[in-house]
């Protein structure tokens, strides 16, 4: 196997509110102990619903915040903030709605070509327009959109120009946001297609950040299922899908629709919701609203067990 | 007899360049206790076409129907007096964001009283009955506690059951559904469908579901609409819809699903939905269907019978006849 | 090719442009139309007005001092408007007064609008404390009354329309110091600034390329509407006597030269002040219409 492009190791962020001017500042943990290995040309997914720790996760990848705690090691150099600029080319990012993530000013061409405006200015301007148009069509869009403002693109065409400004600095990792929840199905699908063809194009490694279970079935090799900021399911996707541990993530597989209305399925019903971020509780953080909770989960945090295929239980299926 | 009936439904807009046609002769019905379905990607005029009945749009829409009852009301001819004391009672909608659904500055308990007095005139305390009652139905935990809490200092899953509540206060005979689960994540999906259907069996109240997710559709409807640029493109109940789709665009939208894929690459379809400017003259799916002909381009096709779900295609797909040749 | 240039041209064609689309809802609003016009006209007089005006705005005829205007007993086809007490031509004099009155709201709403948006982007960009600092300190512009504060600082410097225009630019700036630290908040949130800081934008990039253009469009209001109240206020301390020096035809000062005269020449004073009001009228109006053009909020989808 060839070597890594991205390794974090003990991963964490954690953030402090204050709720009012006189109370003491509390602390979030958003993002605990989390360990992945990216290679190229493989997809990473990370599964999990509101408040587990995905969006932090991708803040911390792209080097927008530093870490807490824990560290990340990028095509083999240590990210730490003074080396951010050097690293700035390797990972790059591409959000979910993409209505936001294109500045309504900016030309697509300038859109294009602003990373590297910014990383190689010794760069000629002919030769940043000759390689944003070159991306233009790598990413399907046709040679005219060049001069063109964001707001006279569809949905589907503006996530294919942020794609194609993401891949501009030749990134080896592309953290990918929820990159198809705000498309429509029948776009969503290309998009996954064109995410495949670049992926294997240019031997990619995708931390494919999603919620959607069945999209994830479709496009990913790994699988890290999180909760409340820590992983409790890992392994590839045949065995999380087929087998999955932890309660959590069997409740979550259950719960995601299927579009089969011949196979009725039984759903295992979670109760309650998810408890406040600010609790650090001091067993299983999915213990309140597990089935099989028993004393232990509630007074010792399970770690991550088992070698390919691991999972944060005390009582794994 | 029909609780809803439809007919030749259709919504303009004014806009900068001209009218714009949003909602295209489509026809409807729903009995009393069904789940019927309408699915369709974004501009498809979805739900456009349900703030229509519910007489919701802005004065810059023009709605047209050859018919349009409720449970024996005419809706197009209703005073607005009269529309009021229709809808939000015997006529219900909840929507996809719970959070801007929901007056921030008042308590829910407070917003679900308000619909119990407006529309039954109950006292203070059957109200206050009533409210703990509604919160119990739908599953919330401690109702006494809920009841003064304000919106912001609930979950978005336990908003939107609040807005349950509130639509459910007066035993509506039809809830509208426009995307009651988008916003909220997959665990609590599950569990608002599962409320929603069970509200259903309980009352006998009709369900219209307005979604976008195909996954939804297949768990939880008795009868799918497909709608696409405005118009209803096909109509069946759930099962033949997904095991032999007639209109091609619903057999691409069901083989774009990653889930049904065979390979790895998925079949996509090629263009976007058509716009104001960009409208089609014969059939609107014409542009991206993989069968059309000239015809398709020229002639827009009516709805066929429904035997062949309504589609609005010249040819059907999964039709006997094309199996026998 | 040829079918995609054919589709090109009907794209063209069919999808209104970004002007087009500001010009309907602009247009939308009778008002603001009418304010437009008054404006051209207004910013008309102001740069021709040495060429309108029949006569230099300094020159005294003494023969016909307080000559009504035409249309009134002794008034006569020579001075239309009248003439003032020392026999001033009226009508010159207020022509050349739309000069100063744009003068004033041109400068006053550049120093104003550039130095509240530099300081209003460091703000957005800044660590919480300077933040906190710089939104107090304007905090503490703004709990002066404006005028008094106007007037406080012309004392400190001096009597002159220089130093009434700085005076009036100090006082304004706060409002637009906070338009832009709220819209550069908002726009902070948006993903697209995120995206540029993750392709490695520096603080200035993003300040100034990233952001800044995005924030715009309520500024541009705001400064056609102080643009009306510069021109208030700098009449304001004219009329004082603590903006633009007699013999300025400006149209604060002339109100305030003319005072005494105000019953027995009525349009001495009443034709400044109407001129000041059509004006601030005008341009209000306008600035409405800008309002309704570039807020989404109340633009009919």
């Amino acid at each position: 196997m060839t070597a890594p492009v991205a390794v974090a190791s003990g991963l964490t962020r954690h953030y402090s509110v204050k709720e009012g001017l006189f109370s003491k500042p509390q602390t979030v943990r958003a993002l605990s102990d989390l360990d992945f290995t990216l290679h190229p040309g493989k997809t990473l997914a990370v599964v999990g619903e509101s408040g587990c720790g995905k969006s932090t996760l991708a803040r911390l990848v792209t080097m927008i915040e530093p870490p807490t705690s824990g560290a990340l090691e990028l095509g083999g150099k240590p990210a730490t903030p003074d080396r951010w600029a050097d690293l700035r080319g390797a990972v790059q990012i591409v959000f979910q709605d993409p209505y936001g993530s294109l500045n309504p000013r900016q030309r697509i061409g300038q859109i294009l070509s602003e990373p590297l405006k910014i990383n190689r200015p010794d760069m000629k301007a002919a030769d940043r327009e000759a390689r944003a148009r070159e991306m233009l069509e790598l990413v399907g869009l046709r040679p005219e959109h060049y001069d063109r403002y964001p707001h006279m693109f569809s949905g589907g065409q503006r996530q294919r120009i942020a794609i194609g400004r993401a891949l501009m600095m030749n990134p080896a990792v592309l953290v990918l946001d929820e990159p198809v929840s705000a498309l429509d199905v029948s776009i969503q699908s290309a998009i996954l297609n064109l995410l495949l063809d670049l992926q294997e194009k240019l031997d990619l490694a995708y931390l494919f950040i999603s919620h959607d279970l069945s999209v994830v079935r479709h496009i990913a090799d790994d699988i890290i299922v999180m909760y409340l900021g820590r992983a409790i399911e890992t392994g590839t996707k045949a065995q999380v899908f087929a087998h999955p541990m932890h309660p959590y993530a069997k409740a979550l597989l259950s719960a995601t629709p299927q579009a089969d209305p011949g196979g009725k399925r039984n759903r295992i019903k979670l109760e309650g919701e998810l408890p406040s971020p600010l609790a650090d509780l001091p067993g299983c953080p999915f213990a309140p609203r597990c089935w099989k909770t028993q004393d232990k989960c509630r007074t010792d945090r399970p770690p991550l067990m088992g070698d390919t295929h691991r999972a944060a239980c005390w009582f794994p299926e | 007899m029909s609780l809803l009936r439809i007919r030749n439904l259709s919504v303009d807009f004014a806009t900068t360049g001209g009218s714009f046609r949003a909602v295209d002769q489509v026809d409807m019905d729903v009995g009393p206790g069904d789940v019927q379905a309408i699915v369709g990607e974004s501009g498809s005029g979805k739900s456009v076409s349900m703030l229509a009945t519910m007489g919701l749009l802005p004065w810059t829409a023009t709605v047209t129907a050859d018919e349009m009852t409720f449970d024996g009301h005419d809706l197009r001819r209703l005073t607005p007096r009269a529309r009021r004391r229709i809808v939000g009672k015997d006529l219900a909608m909840i929507f996809q964001e719970p959070m801007s659904s929901l007056n921030p500055c008042f308590t829910v308990g407070f917003q679900v009283k308000e619909a119990l007095r407006i529309h039954l005139g109950l006292g203070r305390a059957d109200r206050n009955a009533r409210a703990l009652e509604l919160f119990d139905q739908v599953g919330i935990p401690a109702p006494e506690k809920r009841l003064n809490a304000f919106p912001h200092q609930l979950s978005g899953g336990m908003n939107q059951r609040v807005m349950i509540a509130i639509a459910i206060a007066c035993r509506p005979k039809l809830l509208i559904a426009d995307e009651p689960t988008t916003a909220l994540d997959v665990t609590i999906q599950a569990q608002i469908l599962d409320l929603l259907l069970r509200l259903r069996d309980e009352t006998g109240m009709a369900l219209i579901l307005i979604t976008h997710d195909m996954g939804v559709v297949a768990e939880t409807a008795q009868r799918v609409a497909v709608h696409y640029a405005g118009q209803k493109v096909e109509e069946q109940p759930v099962g033949p819809l997904f095991a032999s789709p007639h209109h091609p665009y619903t057999a691409a939208l069901l083989a774009a699903l990653p889930e049904r894929a065979t390979e790895r690459r998925l079949p996509a379809i090629p263009g976007v939905v058509p716009g104001q400017f960009d409208r089609p003259r014969g059939c609107l799916f014409s542009p991206r269907c993989r069968y059309a002909d000239d015809k398709c381009r020229t002639v827009p096709p009516p709805p066929l019978g429904p035997d062949l779900g309504f589609a609005r295609c010249h040819y059907p797909l999964n039709t006997d006849e094309r199996l026998a040749s | 090719m040829d079918h995609a240039l054919s589709e090109e041209v009907v794209e063209q064609v069919a999808r209104p442009g970004r002007l087009r689309e500001f010009w309907f809802y602009f247009r939308e609003n009778r008002g603001a139309v009418f304010g437009l016009w008054v404006f051209a006209a207004f910013v008309f007089i102001a740069i021709f007005a040495p060429l309108i005006a029949p006569y230099d705005p300094a020159i005294q005829f003494r023969a016909h001092a307080l000559q009504p205007p035409v249309w009134q007993e002794g008034g006569s086809w020579q001075f239309v408007l009248g003439t003032d007490p020392l026999g001033r031509d009226m009508l010159s004099r207020l022509l050349n007064g739309a000069r100063y009155s744009f003068y004033v709201g041109i400068v006053v709403v550049t120093v104003a609008a550039s130095g509240g948006i530099l300081i209003g982007l460091l703000a957005g960009f800044a660590p919480r404390w300077l933040d906190a600092l710089i939104m107090r300190l304007m905090d503490i512009i703004l709990a002066f009354p404006s005028l008094l504060l106007a007037l406080v600082l012309v004392a400190i410097l001096g009597p002159s329309l220089t130093n009434a225009m700085i005076a009036i630019a100090i006082v304004l700036q706060p409002h637009y110091v906070r338009l832009t630290r709220a819209s550069v908040l908002g726009e902070l949130g948006k993903d697209y600034v995120t995206s540029a800081r993750v392709a490695g934008a520096g603080l200035w990039r993003l300040m100034f390329v990233t952001v800044l253009p995005n924030c715009l469009a309520p500024i541009i209001v705001q400064a056609a509407l102080s643009f009306s109240t510069a021109i208030l206020d700098a009449a304001a301390l004219g009329f004082l006597g603590m903006g633009a020096q007699p013999p300025t035809p400006e149209w604060g000062t002339m109100l305030a030269e003319a005072r005494e005269f105000i019953l027995r020449a009525w349009w001495v004073v009443t034709l400044p002040g109407l001129a000041i009001l059509v004006t601030v009228l005008a341009i209000n109006l306008m600035g409405d219409g800008l309002r309704d053009a570039f807020d989404p909020k109340l633009k009919r989808s």
